[in-house]
């Protein structure tokens, strides 16, 4: 037993090895990279989805798929995109970096840690099998949207729905459990001289971030828990036969629902503000503002959930509390962008791929952010309301926003994980077919959507054919762009590149995590680091 | 290579073949209404607000990425404060919101008024179809009737081969709403189910058909026309498939179509009393199955496995009359399946139960009467 001891005090990287070593990691890095590769994976699977949606809509017609099947396949493509990307790849991002970025030798929990990961398979495990049945003929997985309003959802939903809650509570839990541990972690293991505002721009976006899924996954939890007293235990929270009321659903579910778009979207503001500076060689623009800036979007996330559901016949005085309070939101988004802007102003300017899409979000996601101003204008609204361009709306801040950052992400850091250099131009082919391919996708909704095509449809009428058409070479396109950055990923991990990264990796890189080595050892910061 | 050329072909149909079917439109269209004009007004502000926007933001990051590069030999400088200008670009965006709030303020109040209608339309969404019963409010007329897309074979891969692609191709329905030109006209909104929502682009109107509640809204067109529109909330698996289709008549016409809604309803009434032929039951319920059950039933009857039962040599169809007829009056609970008591008159429902008995090789040789119908409700 000593000699166990002994051993592990002489060789400081040791890691444990088998499936052992990820079954039951407590380890910030591998848990981490489990939750990249889950991410990873799951964006494969959605994004497959989305392909047969767009190769079904690429003409008028039904060529591929049935209706039913299409709801779907629209149902199960958003909850992977939202619960199994996007939120997955920040919390794994999170695990790698915040400790290093404050200079703590791990996550604050990390048995937790191992479990809130491990919960994430089972989730969506589940939540696929429903889609499975159902190609091989048994039952409808899903087919509500991933909105799933009531009553679609509860007196007229396919026996699938009961796995679908449960998936979403084990998400749910997973999420909660993470945000514990990131603001535990924060709070308690910063080094010696950190304080809160010398912290890293992504730190406090996460600690942000992790304040709100805190206040909102128990809302969905308790919305999928009426959902199912409603379909099983005789309740009628959402039933209008039996003095229920199916706007409440949509009332609690965008309760969640808003912060949940900033939980989607805080984190890639915070890579995007690590990387601009480094690649700039100039402090960022406004530290402090950009701080406040993200404050005030949570705390005004809270405040505008009925902006979704201005058709449902909100009294008229609720209408426009929730136009103007939607509107102030372009006030902090907008600092944060003229602060991006002015980092990059006057500064010595590179661009190495992270910086390529650090770019491209800023122009892109603002492009999300304009059309975000011009839906919650009400009687706007009433004419952009569940067409293409919400759908357009809602990609170009997800797919070039959200999506984006994570991928300049992982560019930026993976000289860090891995010790190797990424492949420099398989990532600029990358990036440059993926963001001519994004708009070719994605820009054509919008004229679809203010020309009157509805979302969620399987087939159109003609007047649409052309702008369909374009978007689905565009999906195509993109799709299979992403096997690049697959290959170039893998690659690297294996050590394939060439070239080794040192432990500064960039020229004009700041902060703790780039003084320790590349890889960055097993573990890091025993002893604390002192910040001056 | 021939395969590139068929490709290039295609791309290129695809870009010039569209000034036929109006293809490639790019803006909202201002519509026939004061909402939909002032949608359109606020529309067109906001986003060419936010162009004006995008050029100097885009533009500063433009000449910055151009003239600050390291390839050239920029140096970083130190500027990474200034409260002036943190504060300039807090206060200027606040001011540009108070412009856009308030017109767009003007309008949607504008839009809530539904006070003094001269007409109320109630519209009732169903799994998929839509309900407009005018039988509501000031100068109520007894009249309600069902609008369901033409084409039900639309609605399947194995026979949406079928059907014509041509410009009515899901836009359009049996029977239209009919309105008058230059009336104020309260529309009463709500669902016999799941939420659908009402929309009609042309008169900037979205509503949301919610079950329990009723929504308001008010229109009044100034021209005739035919005017399309579409369900725009997620209804379940053919929400794509019920469009909305409105006729607005001069005042004249539109009493003239009142008058002719209503010697249909009575020749409806009489022949419900009347003992019908089988043929004739037969002839008349292909046509009701065809807009009303073929939908999810199919018209081979095989309906869609695991989604919708067949009724082609199913237990129902082929068993007892009694419980045939109980399902199709009183539907089944937590199914698609409606009730269609109210919404078929009894001659319809006698007729289209006899077909679905004796159709498809069924061959019972029941017959239903109306007045078994009348006598099981």
């Amino acid at each position: 037993m000593s000699a166990v001891i002994e051993e592990h005090h002489d060789h400081h990287d040791h890691k444990p090895t088998g499936i052992g070593r990820w079954l039951f990691s407590t380890n910030h890095k591998d848990i981490g990279t489990m939750y990249l590769w889950f991410s990873f994976i799951m964006f494969f699977i959605g994004g497959a989805l989305a392909l047969v949606i767009r190769a079904e809509l690429f003409e008028p017609g039904l060529q591929f798929v049935e209706p039913e099947l299409f709801n779907q396949l629209t149902t199960l493509h958003g909850l992977i995109m939202v619960f199994g990307v996007i939120m997955p790849a920040f919390v794994g991002l999170a695990n790698w970096m915040i400790p290093m970025m404050i200079g703590a030798p791990d996550m604050a929990l990390p048995r937790m840690n191992n479990w809130s990961f491990w919960l994430l398979p089972g989730a969506f495990g589940l939540l696929i099998a429903s889609l499975v049945m159902s190609l091989m003929g048994m039952g409808s997985a899903p087919n509500f949207g991933w909105t799933f309003y009531a009553p679609l959802s509860t007196t007229y939903g396919p026996a699938s729905t009961d796995y679908f809650i449960f998936s979403v509570h084990m998400m749910g839990i997973s999420s909660i459990m993470g945000a514990i541990n990131i603001i535990a972690t924060i709070m308690n293991m910063r080094a010696p001289g950190m304080t809160y505002m010398k912290m890293p721009i992504f730190v406090w976006t996460w600690f942000i971030t992790a304040y709100l899924l805190i206040a909102v996954m128990p809302v969905l939890a308790g919305v999928v828990t009426m959902m199912l007293t409603d379909r099983h235990f005789g309740t009628s929270f959402f039933n209008a036969a039996g003095g229920g009321d199916p706007v409440l659903f949509q009332h609690v579910f965008w309760f969640f629902g808003h912060p949940e778009v900033y939980i989607m979207i805080l984190p890639s503001f915070g890579i995007i503000s690590q990387i601009v500076p480094t690649f700039a060689r100039k402090k960022i623009f406004g530290y402090s503002s950009m701080v406040y800036a993200t404050a005030s979007i949570a705390f005004l996330s809270f405040i505008v959930w009925a902006h979704h559901m201005f058709t449902t016949g909100m009294p008229v005085a609720g209408e426009l509390f929730f136009m103007y309070a939607t509107m102030l939101i372009a006030v902090p988004t907008g600092v944060k962008v003229f602060n991006w802007v002015s980092t990059m102003w006057r500064g010595s300017l590179s661009f190495e791929t992270p910086m390529l899409f650090a770019i491209a979000f800023i122009f892109l996601f603002t492009i999300g952010g304009f059309t975000g101003l011009m839906l919650c204008i009400v009687p706007a609204d009433f004419q952009y309301h569940d067409t293409y361009f919400v759908v357009a709306h809602f990609h170009y801040v997800l797919v070039t926003g959200a999506a984006f950052g994570i991928m300049a992400g992982v560019y930026y850091w993976i000289p860090k994980w891995t010790g190797n250099m990424y492949d420099e131009t398989l990532g600029k082919w990358h990036f440059w077919l993926s963001v001519i391919s994004v708009n070719v996708l994605f820009f054509p909704m919008h004229f679809l959507g203010l020309a009157g095509m509805p979302r969620r449809i399987p087939d159109y009428s003609l007047q649409f054919a052309e702008f369909n058409a374009v978007a689905s070479i565009g999906a195509f396109v993109f799709g299979f762009t992403q096997l690049i950055f697959l290959y170039n990923v893998i690659k690297t991990a294996r050590g394939k590149t060439s070239v080794k990264a040192t432990s500064q990796v960039w020229e004009g890189a700041e902060g703790l995590e780039w003084t320790l080595p590349s890889p960055a050892p097993f573990h890091s910061f025993t002893t604390p680091p002192q910040v001056k | 290579m021939s395969a590139a050329i068929r490709v290039a072909g295609l791309i290129s149909l695809l870009l010039f073949s569209a000034q036929s079917m109006a293809g490639y439109q790019l803006n909202m269209k201002p519509g026939v209404t004061s909402f939909s004009q002032g949608a359109y007004e606020i529309h067109t502000m906001v986003m060419w607000i936010c162009v004006a926007i995008g050029v100097v933001v885009f533009g500063a990051m433009l000449y910055s990425i151009i003239n600050h590069r390291k390839s050239k030999g920029a140096v970083a400088s130190d500027f990474h404060e200034s409260t002036a200008l943190e504060l300039a670009w807090t206060i200027v965006p606040f001011l540009i919101l108070i412009v856009m709030a308030i017109p767009a303020t003007r309008i949607l109040l504008d839009m809530e008024d539904v006070s003094n209608p001269d007409l109320s339309i109630k519209i009732t969404g169903y799994q998929w179809k839509w309900n407009y019963d005018y039988n509501v409010g000031e100068n109520a007329q007894d009249i309600s009737f069902f609008s369901n897309i033409t084409t039900p074979d639309a609605l399947h891969k194995s026979t949406n081969g079928g059907v014509a692609k041509d410009k009515d191709y899901l836009i359009e329905v049996d029977k239209k709403l009919v309105i008058p030109t230059n009336k104020k006209i309260r529309l009463l909104i709500t669902s016999n189910d799941v939420i659908h929502a009402w929309w009609v682009p042309a008169f900037g109107v979205k509503k949301d058909a919610i079950p329990g509640f009723i929504n308001e809204s008010w229109i009044n067109v100034p021209e005739p026309g035919i005017y399309r529109g579409k369900c725009a909330e997620l209804c379940g698996a053919n929400h794509g498939f019920m469009p909305v289709v409105v006729e607005a008549k001069s005042e004249a016409d539109y009493n003239a179509w009142i008058a002719s809604q209503k010697a249909v309803a009575t020749a409806a009434a009489a022949s419900a009393n009347k003992t019908w032929t089988k043929e004739d039951l037969m002839a008349q319920g292909e046509k009701v199955y065809a807009t009303t059950c073929a939908a999810c039933h199919q018209a081979s009857g095989a309906g869609i496995p695991n989604v919708f039962p067949a009724l082609k040599g199913s237990a129902i169809a082929t068993g007892p009359v009694a419980k045939h007829l109980n399902i199709v009056l009183h539907g089944v609970t937590g199914t698609a399946m409606q009730a269609f008591a109210g919404q078929m008159n009894d001659a319809d429902l006698a007729a289209v139960i006899t077909y679905e008995r004796n159709a498809w090789g069924n061959n019972t040789g029941d017959m239903v009467q109306p007045s078994d119908v009348k006598a099981a409700r």
